[in-house]
C-alpha cells in the first residue's frame, strides 16, 4: 500500500497507532497518583515529541544516509521559525501558509550553505556548516536586529498588519489558528481516574510528522536513497564511475533543511514566538545528540531519539530530592539518604549530565543507537527459542544503512 | 596610527587564547588522529583549577577580635585564611595575591592525569572508529565535564583577580611616540601574550631538539615505520596527549583573570579553536599558532567603529566569514600538510 513494502507499511502504521493514540499511551498514570509525574501526555511536551522528531528525521536523511555531519542545522529550523512568524506577522494568523512559507524559505537557505559547504567533506564540512550557523545566530543576534528582533526575538503584535485576517475583536490577541480551530485549543476526556487531553496543534504537528515519516520512506527505498548510501560507502568510487555525486548531497542537503524548517515553522504555530537562541550551535548539537542516540540511518531511530531526549528533559527534570526521598522510603534512613545523595546530582537540573553519561555509552558500546540495541535483545531471545539448533545468529542484523 | 596599534595589542591576548587551544587540539590531531571536541571543556578545566586553588587558599578559620565590636557590640569575628595563620598575616596575603599563576603550578599534574587518563581510558578505543564517532564521544565527554563543573562550582561566573602588582594598564602610547593615554593595555593581557609564546616555543623546542620530540614527529609521519623499528610509539603519543591537555590547562588556568570562569567558556572557545584550527590547516602546528593571532588580529580590527559603521555586524561574523573563505580557496587551509583528512 502506499508504495511501501510490507515490513516498512508495518513500521507506518505502527507509528501512526502511537502518534494518534499518544494522548492515551503517554498518560498511562491516573492523575493525582504519585506516578502522575510521569505523564508525558500534555500538549506542549507531546508537540516537541513530534516537531523534534521531524527535526530528526530530516537530519537523519542527510547523516544517516550520506554520512555528512552537518553541526549547523538548527539555522534552517530558525530561519524557518522567522519566515513563519513574519508569515503571521504580515499576511494571517492561519499557520499553513506560514510552515509553507518556513519550508521554503529553509530551503532556500540550505541551497545557498548546502552548495558552498558540499565542496567539502569530513570534517571540514561540519566545521563549514558550524560555521554559518553561528554566523546566522549571531547575526540574528546583532545586525538583523530589525528583521529578528534580536534579543527579545518575535511574537505577534496587535498593531501587526496581517493583510489577510479580518480586524480583531477588541481585546482579543492574535492567536495561531488553522482555518479558525485555535492550536492551543484542546479537549479533555476524562475517563474514571485518568484525564486525556487532545490538542488541536498537537494533532496538526502529528498529521505532518506522518507525511514526513512517510516521505523519508520512500525517500530510504527509492533509487535516489540507494544512491546516497553508495555516496556514504565510497564517495570516490561513485566518481571513477563517472557519477557527480554533488547534485545528490546537494539535494539530500536541501530536503534535510526542509525539514528542518518544517520544524521551525510548526513550533511558531504551536507557540507563537521566536529568538535567536534556536540557532545556537548546541540546538544543533541536540539534534545530532537524538539522532545517534535513536540510531542513525535507521527509520524509526530519530523518532525515538527524539522521544526519548524530550522525555528525560521535561521528566528528570522535574524529580527533586524531595520525590526521591518519597520512593526509597521504605530502606533504613541512612541508606536512604547515601542513595538520594548519590542519585541527586543526576536529576533536576543535572539532567544534561544524565544525557552525556547517557550519550556517551550509547555511542561508545551502541554505535547503531537504541535501534541496535533493541536488535540485539531480540536476537538474543531469538537464538533462545531456537536453543542451540540452527547456526546462532550471533551478529545483530546491521540496522538499514 | 595609533588605533592600528591598539587594535593589534587587542587581537594579541584573545589570539594567544585560540593559538594555545589551536596548539594542543593539532597535536592530538597530529599524533592520535583524533579530533577532541572536549578539548575546550579541558581549557575549562584549567580555568577552574585557578578558581579551586583561589578556593583552598582562601579557607578560613573564624578568629574572635576582642579590640573590635561590631555594631551590635559583640566582638568582631573575623575570619582568617589557614595560610595567613601558617605563614604570617603578610606572606599569606601574597600567596593569596598570587594564587592564579601558583595555580599553574597546580594544574599541570591535574591536567596531566587528566589526559591521561582520558586518552587510556576513552580516546584510545576510538582511533578506528570513523571521525564522526570521535567527534560524538567527545562531544559527549565534553558535557559530561562541563556538567560536572556546573555542579560543583554553579552556574555563575567567578571572578579570579590576577595578582595585585598587575592590576594596572600600561601606557603604550609614550612609549611608542603617540599621544598619552592614547593606547592603554593592562598589564595581564601582556603577561598572557608573554606567557603563550613561552609555552608555543617550549613546544616547539620539546618537539624539534628532544629525543622524544623526533620520535613523536616522526610518529606523525608515518607511525606504522615507526612501530616496525621497535618503538612503543602509542605510549608516546599517550604522554603527547597530556601535553596537549596540559597546554589548553595552563592557558585556561592564566586566562581566568581576563574572562571570569564560567562552565561554558569552553564550549565558546571550542567552536573558535575549531576554525581556527582548520582555518592554519589540519595537522600543522606552525598553522595553527599562526591562525589563532592572525584570527584574533582580524577579530578585533572587526570591532573598530570605523569598520562596524561601515560593515554592520561585521566583528560577530569575521573569524566564520575568513575560515569560509580559506576553505574555499585553500581547502588544506593556511599551511596544511598534503594528506592530512582527505579521505
Amino acid at each position: 500500500m502506499f508504495g511501501l513494502g510490507k515490513k516498512d507499511m508495518a513500521l507506518f502504521w505502527l507509528v501512526t497507532v502511537l502518534a494518534l493514540l499518544a494522548p492515551f499511551l503517554l498518560n498511562p498514570f491516573p492523575e493525582g497518583s504519585e506516578l502522575a509525574q510521569f505523564n508525558a501526555g500534555y500538549p506542549d511536551l507531546m508537540q516537541r515529541f513530534v516537531i523534534f522528531g521531524i527535526f530528526a528525521i530530516g537530519f537523519n536523511i542527510l547523516f544517516g544516509l550520506t554520512g555528512y555531519l552537518s553541526f549547523g542545522h538548527a539555522a534552517f529550523l530558525g530561519v524557518g521559525s522567522y519566515a513563519a512568524m513574519w508569515m503571521m506577522k504580515l499576511m494571517t494568523m492561519n499557520v499553513i501558509p506560514g510552515i509553507f512559507l518556513s519550508v521554503i524559505v529553509a530551503g532556500l537557505f540550505a541551497v545557498f550553505v548546502g552548495f558552498i559547504s558540499l565542496r567539502r567533506t569530513g570534517i571540514y564540512f561540519s566545521i563549514l556548516t558550524l560555521a554559518f550557523a553561528q554566523m546566522s545566530y549571531s547575526l540574528a543576534y546583532s545586525v538583523l536586529t530589525p528583521l529578528t528582533g534580536g534579543e527579545t526575538g518575535l511574537q505577534p503584535k496587535m498593531a501587526d498588519p496581517r493583510i489577510l485576517d479580518g480586524a480583531l475583536a477588541p481585546g482579543a490577541t492574535p492567536q495561531a489558528n488553522l482555518f479558525g480551530i485555535d492550536m492551543g485549543a484542546s479537549y479533555q476526556m476524562e475517563v474514571g481516574k485518568w484525564l486525556f487531553t487532545f490538542n488541536a496543534g498537537y494533532y496538526l504537528a502529528a498529521i505532518l510528522m506522518l507525511v514526513s515519516f512517510y516521505i523519508s520512506i520512500r525517500i530510504f527505498r527509492s533509487p535516489f536513497g540507494m544512491m546516497l548510501r553508495a555516496v556514504k560507502s565510497n564517495k570516490h568510487r561513485m566518481n571513477y564511475t563517472g557519477l557527480n555525486t554533488r547534485p545528490y548531497t546537494l539535494a539530500a542537503f536541501v530536503i534535510s533543511a526542509m525539514y528542518a524548517g518544517l520544524a521551525g515553522g510548526l513550533m511558531v504555530a504551536m507557540d507563537t514566538q521566536v529568538g535567536p537562541e534556536r540557532m545556537f550551535w548546541t540546538a544543533s548539537g541536540e539534534v545530532v545528540l537524538m539522532t545517534i542516540l535513536g540510531g542513525a540511518g535507521t527509520l524509526i531511530g530519530p523518532v525515538l531519539g527524539a522521544g526519548l531526549i524530550k522525555y528525560m528533559e521535561n521528566i528528570i527534570s522535574k524529580i527533586n530530592d524531595n520525590i526521591l526521598h518519597g520512593w526509597f522510603a521504605f530502606m533504613p534512613d541512612g541508606l536512604e539518604d547515601a542513595i538520594v545523595f548519590l542519585i541527586h546530582p543526576f536529576i533536576g537540573k543535572g539532567w544534561h549530565l544524565t544525557l552525556g553519561i547517557v550519550f556517551m555509552l550509547v555511542v561508545v558500546f551502541l554505535p547503531g543507537g537504541l535501534v541496535e540495541g533493541g536488535q540485539r535483545i531480540a536476537a538474543l531471545f531469538k537464538r533462545k527459542k531456537k536453543a542451540g539448533g540452527a547456526e546462532p545468529n550471533a551478529k545483530p542484523n546491521q540496522p538499514a544503512e | 596610527m595609533d588605533a592600528i596599534v591598539l587594535q593589534i595589542l587587542n587581537g594579541l591576548d584573545k589570539g594567544s587564547a585560540y593559538a594555545l587551544i589551536a596548539l594542543g587540539l593539532t597535536l592530538i590531531f597530529g599524533t592520535l588522529g583524533v579530533v577532541n571536541f572536549a578539548h575546550g571543556a579541558l581549557f575549562m578545566l584549567g580555568s577552574f583549577c585557578a578558581v579551586t586553588l583561589q578556593r583552598i587558599f582562601t579557607l578560613s578559620y573564624i578568629v574572635v577580635d576582642e579590640t573590635k565590636k561590631d555594631f551590635l557590640g559583640n566582638p568582631l569575628q573575623v575570619k582568617v585564611p589557614y595560610i595567613e595563620g601558617w605563614f604570617g598575616p603578610e606572606m599569606g596575603q601574597s600567596i593569596i595575591n598570587w594564587s592564579v599563576p601558583l595555580a599553574i603550578l597546580f594544574a599541570i599534574p591535574v591536567m596531566i592525569v587528566v589526559g591521561y587518563v582520558m586518552e587510556r581510558g576513552l580516546i584510545k578505543h576510538f582511533y578506528k572508529r570513523p571521525h564522526a564517532d570521535q567527534i560524538l564521544v567527545t562531544f559527549g565527554l565534553a558535557i559530561v565535564l562541563q556538567e560536572v563543573i556546573k555542579y560543583f562550582f554553579g552556574a555563575n561566573p567567578i571572578p579570579t583577580p590576577a595578582p595585585s602588582a598587575f592590576a594596572g594598564s600600561y601606557d603604550f602610547g609614550a612609549l611608542l611616540g603617540f599621544a598619552e593615554g592614547s593606547i592603554i593595555y593592562p598589564y595581564w593581557r601582556l603577561v598572557y601574550f608573554v606567557f603563550s609564546l613561552a609555552i608555543i616555543s617550549a613546544v616547539f623546542a620539546f618537539l624539534q631538539f628532544t629525543t622524544f620530540g623526533m620520535v613523536v614527529r616522526a610518529g606523525m609521519a608515518d607511525r606504522e615505520t615507526v612501530g616496525l623499528l621497535g618503538i612503543n610509539i602509542d605510549k608516546r603519543f599517550t604522554i603527547m596527549f597530556a601535553i596537549a591537555a596540559c597546554v589548553a590547562g595552563t592557558a585556561g588556568v592564566m586566562y581566568a583573570p581576563i574572562n571570569a570562569p564560567n562552565y561554558h567558556m569552553g564550549m565558546d572557545f571550542l567552536v573558535l579553536s575549531f576554525v581556527v584550527v582548520v582555518v592554519g590547516g589540519m595537522g600543522s602546528l606552525p598553522g595553527a599558532v599562526f591562525a589563532g593571532f592572525l584570527l584574533g588580529i582580524l577579530e578585533s580590527f572587526a570591532s573598530m567603529s570605523q569598520v562596524i559603521d561601515f560593515l554592520p555586524g561585521i566583528n560577530q561574523i569575521i573569524i566564520y566569514l575568513v575560515a569560509i573563505i580559506i576553505l574555499l580557496t585553500r581547502p588544506r587551509g593556511l599551511m596544511g600538510r598534503k594528506g592530512v583528512m582527505e579521505e
